[in-house]
């Protein structure tokens, strides 16, 4: 199957172009863009990581490598599609449209992290993993019966290709002919199990042939391929062509989370050497170098613009008000049962208190 | 109770579950029907006879066996504008389906802050003494009381099914709907057509009685009225019978004035005993009523054992004769 589902780049490792024809008519300056987005993702990530060991913020879930997979999906989308995030992927529900303090907040342990702004369609992340897909393929279902053109697209694992409800959700999907981007991060490992333990197959792509639905492996450190393939696959969908699967190929540089020890299960060295030849930022800096676009004074300059944009967010993340027992409570069922009234009079009571 | 009926007609529970579906689905574009077999074939009970027909394969669909599917994919449509009925074939088929249950429609109101609400309705066939195969005769209603975020309905009659079934698609929050199969066609009651809601949360009290308040619900509801009329044809005792309809939240009013003015409670079902809602009865009785009390609260359930096989399932099941037997040790005590 490998020979099937070759991995699709268009810039390779060493930031050259090896497949013009299916770059579109973009432009330097939206590469640049590109760039940006994937930088103020990893200067977020690198933040958190930080925040973490100071004890600023509770267990956090790094994605760093994986900027191009999250960030060339996302940025195919169009306001109104609906993102359905897992835990890793603030990445992407950042650059389509959440807001970064609320984020910081959810890393705080605060409810206010699930909420996107206003019309910014993207779920709470997906815990169990490969529940959200059957989310994904049930809400664009109700947008194909609506009969409007919006989609939507999932973020999953290699790992969640083995629970149930990702076949179901595959099955679903091509069944009823759901608008939905199946996106697949393989990034090698499910905290410590290796692909070849998760699966004998060598790609996840190929399980889409099962349910008769497109299916394309991409080079996920590749932004530029991984943002014409999601388009590709947004359109179909818009289209009402159904469903694809997307396998981007990509890797984790970090620990699984912030409480887990990469090197009890791999070689964190091996990992370090791979940023030569997988690191998604560095591509477009070979890129852009081979463009003469590159100069050192405007990364100075946006490093600068997002370093000033987190710091106002870890501002307000940390001067945000104290939580509130309406969050434990006012939001279990559209009025409050009985039991739970009850519940909230007693707690107060023992406490002395008269409000939430 | 609100209505704007005016004609009734003599049904059947299956009956009256459909016609609220048909209702429903006749007023509102909104809801639709997911499950196995609803569809041509109208359901393995008929409770969607005719629906597929009448209102098309876009509302009501035959989907793939797919438990966990046909729920998740439900939240995506109820949080994207629907009101989903998912039928689950026999409760013993819902656990697939349970993560997407405790994790997702029950919690996404509260993780999102109301944001996402799941307006679903899970209905299920449930309950033994149907002679059914293994599995399909689970009574497993305590795995989803205390399930937070989600209302659990039981009607034993076709009144109280298409009343209670509105209620429950026009509830925002995820309701289950409980069918025991055994009163699909046990007993038929006059239904007014067109559209009326029984409130979720409130009790029904089927017989009004002195001496002992006796509280059950679902397929229960027929062997404890038997047992009731035998005792109550030999002994000089008057007992109160209450179908408690909604097992969360319960009716906290009805059960405390019952049993404050009774003074004794039994509590029926066919449920393993050891976490069933009897528990919670009892706990209520214990926190409003227990000065009022003359008697230990008796309960008469099922065996902590597997729902068996059918050619054990009258020894599972409550009998009128240990029914009769709790009612007695309560009033004698
Ligand atoms: C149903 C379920 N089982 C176990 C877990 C614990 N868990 C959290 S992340 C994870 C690994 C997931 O791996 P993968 O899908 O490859 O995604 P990745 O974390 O690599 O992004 C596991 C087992 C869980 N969240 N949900």
């Amino acid at each position: 199957m490998l020979e099937q589902f070759p991995m699709h780049q268009i810039i390779n490792e060493e930031g050259e172009i090896v497949d013009s024809s299916s770059m579109g008519d973009i432009t330097t300056d939206e590469i640049k863009s590109f760039y940006y987005k994937m930088l103020r993702a990893r200067m977020l990530d690198k933040k958190c990581v930080h925040l973490q060991r100071q004890g600023r913020i509770g267990t956090y879930v790094p994605y760093e490598g994986q900027e191009a997979a999250q960030i060339g999906s996302s940025l195919a989308l169009q306001e109104g599609d609906w993102m359905f995030p897992t835990y890793r992927d603030h990445a992407a529900t950042l650059t389509f449209g959440h807001s970064m303090r609320n984020l910081l907040l959810n890393w705080r342990g605060r409810p206010e992290g699930n909420v996107a702004p206003e019309g910014v369609n993207i779920f709470p992340p997906g815990i169990p993993i490969a529940s959200q897909l059957l989310h994904a393929t049930g809400a664009a279902w109700a947008e194909k019966k609506r009969g409007s053109d919006r989609i939507s697209l999932v973020y999953f694992g290699d790992g969640a290709t083995s629970e149930g409800d990702f076949h179901e959700a595959l099955n679903f999907g091509s069944v009823f002919n759901t608008p939905t981007v199946f996106f697949n991060q393989n990034n090698g490992y499910a905290i410590s199990v290796p692909m070849k333990r998760q699966m004998k197959t060598k790609t996840i792509a190929q399980k889409g042939l099962a349910y008769d639905i497109e299916c394309l492996r991409i080079d996920g450190n590749d932004v530029l391929s991984v943002y014409f393939a999601t388009q590709s696959a947004v359109d179909r969908a818009r289209d009402g062509k159904g469903p694809t699967l997307i396998e981007a190929v990509t890797w984790r540089y970090g620990a699984h989370t912030t409480a887990d020890d990469p090197s009890k299960y791999r070689d964190q060295k091996e990992t370090e050497a791979r940023r030569e030849t997988t690191d998604p930022l560095l591509r477009i800096e070979r890129y852009l170098k081979t463009q003469e676009a590159w100069e050192e004074e405007w990364l100075t300059r946006i490093e600068e613009e997002i370093t000033l944009e987190i710091e106002t967010a870890l501002t307000e993340m940390e001067s945000y008000p104290e939580p509130d027992l309406s969050q434990l409570f006012d939001y279990v069922y559209d009025t409050p049962t009985w039991t739970i009234q009850e519940q909230v009079n007693n707690h107060l009571a023992v406490q002395g208190r008269t409000t939430q | 109770m609100t209505t704007t009926a005016i004609n009734t007609k003599k049904m059947t529970m299956i009956q009256g579950v459909r016609d609220a579906m048909h209702e429903m689905l006749k007023e509102h574009d909104d809801v639709m029907i997911l499950g196995e077999d609803v569809g041509v074939n109208g359901g393995v009970f008929r409770a969607t006879e005719g629906l597929y027909e009448e209102f098309g394969e876009d509302r009501v669909i035959d989907t793939p066996i797919s438990e966990s599917g046909i729920i998740g994919n439900s939240i995506g449509l109820a949080v994207n504008g629907f009101r989903p009925i998912a039928e689950m074939q026999f409760l013993g088929f819902i656990y697939p389906a349970f993560n997407q249950l405790m994790t997702h429609a029950t919690r996404l109101r509260q993780r999102s802050m109301g944001r996402f609400t799941v307006p679903l309705v899970v209905r299920a066939p449930y309950g033994a003494g149907v002679r059914a195969p293994e599995i399909h005769s689970d009574s497993v209603e305590a795995l989803f009381t205390q399930m937070p975020g989600i209302k659990v309905v039981v009607p034993s009659n076709a009144y109280d099914a298409k009343g209670l079934l509105i209620a429950s698609i026009d509830d925002p929050d995820p309701v289950l709907f409980l069918e025991p199969m055994r009163c699909y066609r046990s007993s038929r009651t006059e239904v007014p057509d067109g559209k009326y809601n029984v409130e979720i949360g409130k009790a029904s009290v089927l017989k009004e009685g002195d001496d002992i308040s006796v509280f059950t619900w679902g397929a229960m509801v027929i062997d404890t009225m038997k047992a009731v009329e035998k005792l109550e044809a030999k002994k000089n005792v008057s007992c109160e019978v209450i179908d408690l309809r909604t097992l969360y939240p319960l009716d906290k009013e009805t059960i405390a004035a019952s049993v404050q003015k009774t003074g004794r409670a039994a509590i029926i079902h066919e449920a393993p005993a050891t976490g069933g809602v009897s528990n919670d009865v009892i706990s209520l009785i214990n926190d409003t009523s227990f000065l009022y009390l003359r008697a230990p609260i008796q309960r008469v359930a099922g065996f902590d054992t597997p729902v068996p096989v059918y050619s054990l399932e009258q020894e599972y099941l409550p009998s009128t004769e240990k029914i009769q037997t709790a009612i007695l040790h309560a009033v004698d005590f």
